[in-house]
């Protein structure tokens, strides 16, 4: 039986394309898509309203998990220029859910306690826009160190 | 993607379809800017009606399309918005303030001339 | 019977061995198929379980389950049971069937299947043990399956009602030509003030509402957070064009969103419905144009 590794990692290593953003399915029901460019906010933010819908999330939850995963992308663009996100189908007892990982080798996030208060509204997003993707999910995670790189992950669960 | 910008009157028109990217925003953001200026729009409409996310940045963007506008005398106004998208905007806390909002483009247009009516000092009608 | 076949592990063997069992028995139940189904049924009326059933019913029922059943101890792959256990559990729920009823014929048809077993293999005890090791894991994980199946599919109808009388609790009402009333009584929690803000944006889009009166009289208390929900609604209908009228705010709310930061002032706040009414019109009014005169012709 093949060793099962964590979502993130066992993610790598087959071809993505740039140019399409097109994404290669890992293992039944995960993503994951390489992030460089701008437009692979958009493939994210697609794959991950396809994959809320076929887990049976309603229309605006399928809206807020895409917004939350742009906000999550860009993030990798903007300050990491690469990274990966990967998205992946859970459960727990009865429920159902989706999980999203966004990792980065980027420069790392120096105060996270700021980056997760809130203050964007008033600047207009100037900043992560992390608060934000906090209030559109369930559960939030984030790990960042300078000079390492970042690593958040979001869940949403079906109610 | 360019986003196409018709000119109805005195107006500027901007439908947006989805999966538009920063770039492609960005672009709009100063065409905008670009043909108030040239036409002396007095003002703009940027029908969201397809837009399925919108995110920070997409607000920011909106934001500044109408603060840029407005000083150089065009109002905007963005129409169209989804039920959903609307709560995606709310709920992160995202402020739309100084940004009007119609519902659709009819609603967007009789905003404007109302706006313009006043603006010249008089009473819809008068 | 000689096993012909070079096995390179015992563990393999016995897999085989418990293959070949499970096979036979699968055979022998199949044969006894009528009388076993018939004794389960009776068992099932005997332990007075499935009362919201007539006999012809658990009958019918029954002899699908059994027929899963044994499939499913054949194939070692439950998915064909988990379907019949979604579909079985659909259609009897609305009857009034519990939980306890469910386990209880499944563990009844388990136990009628193990005795038919005992008596097929009581003259050869190794034989028989080596059937029942064959036989227990595999409708084991039946029972389990089933119980299961039984047991979401009822969470799934609860969760359907309970979203069926949020709905049916906060109603929108047309009014008039742009107008919306929205009559909010009771207590709010998270779900219900984020399915209110969904049927609000959905009614200010499908009647084309430029203002909507929201009347609190009835809600006796919020939050900070149901206010903050609130708030978020009164936005987010203006993002639709629509503009907010909060009626009926008692002192101890109005407390609440100052505590949350929000400027009243900023809020079209009134009274009483009534005086909500009146102030949307006034709003609506603002956009009627007069109509002019024809020219008189002379």
């Amino acid at each position: 039986m093949r060793e099962r590794q964590p979502a993130a990692e066992s993610a790598g290593g087959f071809a993505v394309s740039r140019r399409s953003g097109r994404v290669s399915p890992d293992e039944a029901q995960e993503t994951s898509i390489a992030v460089r460019t701008d437009a692979d906010i958009v493939v994210a933010r697609q794959r991950g309203r396809e994959l809320a819908a076929s887990l049976g999330f309603g229309p605006t939850d399928q809206t807020l998990i895409a917004t939350a995963i742009s906000e999550l992308t860009r993030n990798i663009v903007l300050y990491a220029q690469r990274g990966r996100i990967v998205l992946k189908a859970i459960g727990q007892g009865g429920k159902r859910g989706i999980m999203v990982v966004a990792r980065d080798d980027g420069p790392g996030i120096p105060n996270v306690e700021q980056a997760l208060q809130s203050g964007f509204s008033t600047s207009g997003g100037l900043g992560l826009g992390l608060p934000g993707v906090r209030r559109l999910t369930d559960e939030f995670h984030i790990a960042s160190e300078v000079g390492h790189g970042t690593t958040v992950t979001v869940k949403k669960w079906n109610r | 993607m360019a986003v196409p910008i018709l000119k109805q009157g005195q107006y500027l028109i901007a439908s947006i379809q989805d999966a538009l990217t920063d770039a492609d925003l960005q672009q709009l953001r100063d065409a905008l800017v670009a043909q108030v200026g040239r036409h002396r729009s007095r003002g703009v409409i940027v029908d969201i009606t397809a837009l399925d996310v919108m995110d920070s940045f997409a607000v920011r963007t909106v934001r500044d399309i109408a603060h840029m506008t407005r000083l150089r005398g065009a109002e905007t106004v963005i129409v169209g918005m989804q039920p959903e998208v609307a709560l995606s905007v709310v709920q992160p806390g995202l402020s739309l303030e100084g940004v009007h909002a119609a519902l659709d483009l009819e609603e967007g247009l009789a905003f404007l001339d109302e706006k313009a009516t006043a603006a010249r000092g008089g009473r819809p009608g008068a | 019977m000689a096993n012909t076949q070079d096995f390179a592990t015992l563990a393999e063997a016995r897999l085989e061995t418990t293959a070949s069992r499970l096979r036979e028995l699968v055979a022998h139940l199949r044969q006894q198929r009528a009388q076993l189904r018939e004794e389960w049924a009776r068992l099932i009326t005997e332990a007075k379980l499935l009362t919201a059933m007539t006999k012809e019913e658990i009958f019918a029922e029954a002899t699908s389950v059994y027929d899963n059943y044994v499939e499913a101890l054949e194939t070692g792959t439950s998915e064909a049971l988990q379907a019949y256990a979604r579909s079985l559990s659909e259609r009897i729920i609305p009857r009034g069937v519990e939980t306890d009823e469910v386990v209880g014929i499944v563990l009844l048809l388990r136990d009628v299947l193990a005795r038919s077993l005992f008596a097929k293999y009581r003259t050869d005890f190794e034989v028989l043990s080596r059937v029942l090791d064959a036989y227990e894991p595999a409708a084991n994980r039946i029972a389990i399956t089933v119980a299961v199946g039984f047991v979401q599919e009822r969470e799934r109808v609860i969760r359907e009602q309970q979203e069926a009388i949020r709905e049916l609790s906060t109603p929108v009402l047309p009014v008039r030509e742009r107008l919306l009333i929205l009559p909010i009584i009771g207590l709010i929690d998270r779900q219900r003030a984020r399915q209110l803000t969904e049927q609000l944006l959905h009614a200010i889009r499908t009647n084309r509402a430029k203002v909507v009166v929201m009347d609190i009289t009835g809600v006796p208390a919020m939050d900070s957070n149901v206010a903050n929900h609130l708030v978020q609604t009164v936005e987010a209908s203006r993002l639709l064009g629509a503009t907010v009228i909060v009626t009926g705010l008692s002192p101890e709310i109005a407390q609440t969103l100052v505590t949350i930061g929000v400027d009243l002032r900023t809020m079209h706040t009134v009274g009483d419905l009534q005086g909500g009414i009146e102030e949307a019109e006034r709003l609506l009014g603002l956009d009627v144009v007069p109509i002019t005169e024809a020219t008189p012709r002379t």
